[in-house]
This record gives C-alpha cells, sequence and structure tokens, in this order.
C-alpha cells in the first residue's frame, strides 16, 4: 500500500507531463484503479510495480472474447479480453446482457480492458453500454487499462447518445382504413392531374403550330421509330396468334350448329371494332407506356428537367409533346397492321381447320363487315394512344428521388393506362351504339 | 524488400485494363502497406476511378494479379472473396447509399446481414456511426433524396465503415464538400485510421487532403505509376505534371 504522499508526489509529476512515457501513466492510472478495487475488496498489500492485476493474463492474444467476473467483497472486477471487434459482436452482447444484470450488486465496479488484443466500434459501444448500465446511483463504474490507441475510440462512443428504439409503424386497422380512404381521395388527385397535362399539352401544341420552329421533328422521328417501327414485329405477332385462336374457337363452337361460314363475321367485326385496337393498345401501354414513365421518372430523380427548366425550355415541349405525338401517330399504324395480322391469320385457320377456301372467305369478309366497323377502330385508337401517352408522362413527372418510386410510378402508369383504355373502349361503345356506327 | 511485402495489405501487379481499343491501366503496379493512408492522385481521366473498380472486382482486367489481404482475387473462391469483402468498406463517388432505405436501414444493412445482433446494437452502433462522421442522429430516418450532397458522403462513410472494416477506399470524398468540412472529413479519415487502425485507399484531387491526411501519395499517369512516395518526394519530382500539380497557383495557396 503505497502512502498517501507517494501517491500524490506520482500526480504531481504525472501533471507536469515530465513522465517517462506514456505506457507508464497508462499504468499509473490502472493501478490507481486496481489498488480501489483491492481496497474495496479488503486487500491491503500492493505495490506500484507489482504485477497486481485484478485479472489473470489471458494466454492467447487473438482469441474469442471473454468477459469474466471477479468479486471481492464490496467490489466486483468485470475482465475484458480477447478481441473485442465486429465479428465476434452477437456474442458480445450476449456476455454485455448477462454482465448489464449486476447493476447495483456491489458498490464498487470496474471494467478492466487491459486485456482486450482487438477493439472495434462494436466492442468500444458494448463497453461503453456496459459502463452506463453499471454505473448505479450516482456511482460511476470505472474503465481502467484501456490503451493509448483506443482512447479516442471510446471517447467518440461515449458521446453517443443511446436513443429509444422506435417502433416500426404498426399495422392497425385504422391505418388500413386510412390508407383506404387516402387512396380514394387519390382517385380525384389523378384525374386532375390528368386533366393537367392535357392542358399543357395541347397548350404546348398550340405554341409549336404557331411558332413551328420550336417542333421538334428528330426527337419526335425517334421515339416514332421506338413505339412505332420496333414494336411492329411483336404486335403483329401477338395479334396474328389472335386471330387465329379467335378463328380456331369459333369454328369449333359454330360447327355444331353447322354455321361456319360465320366464323369470318365474328372475327370481321371483332377484329376491326374491337379486339384489334384494345389488344394493341394494351401492348403499347405496357411497352412504351412503361418506357416513358421510366425516362421521364429517371430523368425527373437527376434532375434533368429541372435543368431544362432552368434554361427556358418548357418540359412539356422539349420532352413530352414529341413523346405524345409518336405515340399518336404510331397507335393506328400498329392496330392497323394487328387488324390485317389478326384477319390473316384467322383466314390462315378457317382455311387448314376450318376448310373455308380463301375465296370464300374474303366474299364472306366483304358481305360481313362495312368501312364502318374500321372507321370505328380507326377513331378510336389515337385517343387511345393520348390516354395513354398522358398516364404515362404524369407518372414519369411524380417519381420521387427513390429507386422504389420509380418502380411503383412505372408499375401504375402501365395499370392505370390499361384501365383508362379500356374504359374509353366502353365510352366509345356506347357512343358508336346511339351514333349507329 | 521481403519485408515490405508481406505488409502490403494490396498488391497490385501489372495489371492491364482496356475499354475497347483505349488501354487505360496499362501494366500497373501498385502497393498499399497496413495501416497507411494513400492518396491517389492524377489528371482527370486517367483511371484512377477505374483502378479503384478494378481492385475492388468492378470492372474487368485483361492482364495481372490483385491481391488484398494476402488473397488473390482471381483465384479465391466465392466464400474466400466474401471474407475479403466483408473487410473492405467502399465509399463510392456518389455515394451510391441505397434510395429506397433510409439512412437508418443504408447504415445498417451490411451489419443486418452479415451479424446476428439485436435491433437495439444495430441502432445503437448506427449512432455511434453517424456521430463518427459527424452527423446528428435526427438525420437517420431521412431519405438519400432529403439529403444535401455533404450529408450524403458522410452517410456512406459511415455505411462504408459499418462492419469496422479494415481497409476504406474512398473515391473522391472531399469532392462537393466545403473546405470547413473537406478538412473535417481529411481530420474524420485521420481519426478512424488511428482509432480502428484502418488502411486507407483514397483518391482525391484536393491538395488539403494531401497535405493533411495521406502517409503516402501516388500518382497516375499514361496507364502507369509514375511516381509514389511521401509529400516531400511529390515536391522534389521533376515530372511536368507533378511540377505544375504541386507548385501550380493552388498548391502554392495551400502551402501558404
Amino acid at each position: 500500500m503505497l502512502t498517501a504522499s507517494f501517491r500524490d508526489a506520482l500526480e504531481v509529476v504525472l501533471k507536469s507531463g515530465n513522465f517517462l512515457n506514456r505506457e507508464l501513466a497508462r499504468r499509473y492510472q490502472l493501478w490507481l484503479v486496481r489498488d480501489r478495487f483491492y481496497k474495496a475488496s479488503g486487500v491491503r498489500n500492493l505495490t506500484f510495480f507489482q504485477g497486481a492485476h485484478i485479472c489473470r493474463r489471458v494466454g492467447k492474444v487473438s482469441g474469442d472474447p471473454t468477459l469474466e467476473r471477479i468479486a471481492r467483497g464490496n467490489a466486483l472486477a468485470l475482465c475484458a479480453a480477447g478481441s473485442w471487434t465486429a465479428r465476434f459482436a452477437p456474442m458480445l452482447e450476449r456476455m454485455v446482457a448477462d454482465a448489464e444484470k449486476l447493476s447495483g450488486t456491489r458498490p464498487n465496479i470496474f471494467i478492466d480492458v487491459s486485456q482486450v488484443s482487438r477493439l472495434d466500434t462494436f466492442g468500444a459501444w458494448l463497453i461503453e453500454r456496459l459502463r452506463r448500465s453499471l454505473t448505479h446511483g450516482g456511482v460511476e463504474a470505472e474503465i481502467a487499462g484501456l490503451s493509448d490507441n483506443y482512447s479516442s475510440l471510446v471517447d467518440e462512443v461515449r458521446r453517443v447518445k443511446a436513443e429509444p428504439v422506435v417502433d416500426a409503424d404498426r399495422v392497425t386497422i385504422t391505418g388500413m382504413l386510412e390508407q383506404i380512404g387516402r387512396a380514394v381521395a387519390g382517385i380525384g388527385g389523378t384525374l386532375i392531374g390528368l386533366i393537367d397535362m392535357l392542358g399543357a399539352v395541347l397548350s404546348a401544341t398550340a405554341h409549336v403550330i404557331i411558332r413551328p420552329r420550336g417542333f421538334r421533328l428528330t426527337s419526335t422521328i425517334h421515339h416514332l421509330e421506338q413505339v412505332c417501327w420496333r414494336a411492329v414485329p411483336i404486335v403483329v405477332l401477338i395479334t396474328f396468334l389472335i386471330g387465329c385462336i379467335i378463328s380456331q374457337q369459333g369454328i369449333f363452337h359454330f360447327r355444331k350448329f353447322g354455321a361456319d361460314i360465320f366464323v369470318v363475321d365474328m372475327l370481321g367485326v371483332l377484329v376491326l371494332r374491337e379486339i384489334g385496337v384494345l389488344l394493341v393498345a394494351i401492348m403499347v401501354a405496357g411497352r412504351s407506356g412503361s418506357a416513358y414513365t421510366a425516362e421521364l421518372g429517371s430523368m425527373k430523380m437527376r434532375e434533368e428537367i429541372d435543368a431544362l427548366r432552368t434554361m427556358g425550355f418548357d418540359p412539356i415541349e422539349v420532352l413530352i409533346l414529341p413523346r405524345m405525338l409518336a405515340l399518336v401517330l404510331a397507335l393506328p399504324i400498329l392496330a392497323f397492321l394487328g387488324a390485317m395480322a389478326a384477319l390473316y391469320g384467322g383466314g390462315l385457320v378457317a382455311w387448314l381447320y376450318g376448310g373455308v377456301e380463301p375465296e370464300a372467305f374474303l366474299l364472306r369478309l366483304r358481305d360481313a363487315i362495312s368501312i364502318d366497323h374500321f372507321v370505328v377502330g380507326m377513331i378510336k385508337a389515337p385517343v387511345m394512344a393520348a390516354v395513354i401517352g398522358i398516364v404515362a408522362c404524369v407518372e414519369g413527372l411524380s417519381v420521387q428521388g427513390s429507386a422504389e418510386s420509380l418502380g411503383q410510378h412505372t408499375t401504375s402508369s402501365v395499370v392505370k393506362g390499361i384501365f383508362f383504355v379500356i374504359v374509353m373502349d366502353g365510352v366509345f361503345a356506347i357512343f358508336f351504339a346511339s351514333i349507329g356506327m | 524488400m521481403a519485408g515490405e511485402i508481406s505488409d502490403a495489405i494490396i498488391r497490385v501487379r501489372d495489371i492491364t485494363v482496356q475499354f475497347g481499343k483505349t488501354r487505360v491501366l496499362d501494366g500497373l503496379n501498385l502497393d498499399v502497406k497496413r495501416g497507411e493512408i494513400l492518396g491517389f492522385v492524377g489528371p482527370s481521366g486517367a483511371g484512377k476511378s477505374v483502378l479503384t473498380r478494378t481492385i475492388i472486382g468492378l470492372v474487368p482486367k485483361i492482364a495481372g494479379s490483385i491481391e488484398v489481404f494476402g488473397v488473390d482475387l482471381d483465384a479465391a473462391s466465392a466464400a474466400e472473396r466474401r471474407g475479403v469483402e466483408r473487410r473492405w468498406g467502399i465509399l463510392f463517388q456518389q455515394g451510391a447509399l441505397f434510395s429506397s432505405l433510409t439512412v437508418r436501414q443504408n447504415i445498417q444493412f451490411p451489419v443486418r446481414e452479415y451479424l446476428r445482433i439485436s435491433q437495439r446494437l444495430l441502432d445503437e452502433i448506427m449512432v455511434a456511426k453517424l456521430g463518427m462522421v459527424g452527423l446528428r442522429p435526427e438525420v437517420a430516418d431521412r431519405y438519400p433524396s432529403e439529403l444535401s450532397g455533404g450529408m450524403i458522403k458522410r452517410v456512406a462513410l459511415a455505411r462504408a465503415l459499418a462492419l469496422d472494416p479494415e481497409l476504406v477506399f474512398l473515391d473522391e470524398p472531399t469532392s462537393g464538400l466545403d473546405p470547413i468540412g473537406a478538412g473535417d472529413f481529411d481530420e474524420l479519415v485521420r481519426t478512424l485510421q488511428r482509432t480502428l487502425g484502418l488502411t486507407v485507399f483514397m483518391v482525391t484531387h484536393d491538395l488539403d487532403s494531401l497535405y493533411t491526411a495521406c502517409d503516402r501519395i501516388a500518382v497516375l499517369g499514361n496507364g502507369k505509376i509514375i511516381a509514389a512516395g511521401s509529400i516531400a518526394d511529390m515536391q522534389a519530382s521533376q515530372h511536368p505534371w507533378l511540377r505544375q500539380y504541386f507548385h501550380g497557383k493552388r498548391a502554392r495557396a495551400v502551402m501558404g
């Protein structure tokens, strides 16, 4: 046991900064803590340079971490050893959680970290957490034997304020009802957004008509290539197959009544009036509507649209008008090609499967359909294209900063596009029926 | 010499990278020693980022070998590679935060994947990491799109440090930060290097960073390392680009 005067002298030497080296300072600090530990535990024979480890030296240097407890009298020492690093975090957390239960069992608690071979943020924080939870009734648990390398790390985590864990949003019935309510209210917002965009596009169109130099021909042609020319193979293939299927099913069922030849009527009316344009519109919504939304959305995310606006350009005129125009031109062309492919496919199946000769098919087709059916289909096509385009552009411009949002809006562009196409088809059906076309 | 080699945490030997007909790196050799902060400079477009991306395996090379932590990355099995990837952290130039996750989730993501620890510890570690990079815990529930450029850098660094890696790649960490922020960042890298014993591979253009943070500097030019050494070596070099770089107007301003 050292005399008080010797300790004072040591402290003076320490504070004067003329001490031999930092290692000795560390040892002194460690020793002071140990001295207090032994005092509290009743041992009274300790000299400064005596080994005086509270903890036994652990043989392996970089082994698994351990936290040993040594209790004597009023004192408790927790000896951390091994590598206190992220790799062992799950183990460390359990050990620390166990040790935290000792809080308040003894008035003097020391945490000796002199045997810790490696320490990182995980280890440092867990030691700090242990220190905090063992601090009881105004008596702070002390950390001893911290090596110089790690002291700044421990200082760093000491500044961390433990915040209560925030619970994630719970799923509640009111919450679900609220979501439904918001979704319903959102429908109005969607409609207003569409009308807003329609107005913006019309006004940009008027602007371009007055000042044709503002029209972007190159861009329009580029988009025309994307949405029309490159879509031809897939559109023709799918409508061809649909024509085949309609024809085959028609013949299969009509044959029961001996009315094979009426399959031509069904095919002609269905393809020219409804299926041709509707099917192509749905394909275009999936193929080009989604592409428009994704393009505009990622431009929005990267502030490209803001950049355009600050340069004095109207994004509607530069980005949206060429896309809309390309789509409005493309859909009638694709619908026409699709209808032809479907008729061709239907005719082929009627011939091969139903034995309807091509001449008979064409004669019957001429009788069965009038120009009205074709006109009805062609009138619908550009309107549906406009609906798809407007929905896609509105969705594209409402993309927020995240990749998730881009995905959501692209999905919603296709879903809404198809929905509005079908609604428009219904409206057209009523309209043409009432004017007798 | 032998000691130096065994001490190297990254060993790059004769790597060649080519895009189409342009040869970006041409038989490049580089050692990064354990515990040092290596500043990596070179003219824009010289291939600094390409080298970084080649070392971490994002850009294919046509020749040469790369060893990290003594593991040859070409010969390594998938498990060995994962082991290496867990021991390094990467700060991308633009941050590359996951845009649909909050700051909290971004930082916790690698930890959650590799370690089975409680949500409480995850949150505490996240707060500690945020504190280390100089951010307040309040930003934890913001999305990357709601952060400023400097904050994105810091969060990205916090994410790179989430698993307490031994090696960190920083691709232009101080670009886009104000001078005070950049100074803090350098200081931060220094502190982390000291406390965590990090090895830092830093691509930078910032002369201040070179002077205050880096132990050693390597210069890339014509697809090769044209010089490597301390800042004093760089200043003494007679290479024209180096002379311009270290004795130009901006360099003089930094040196005072």
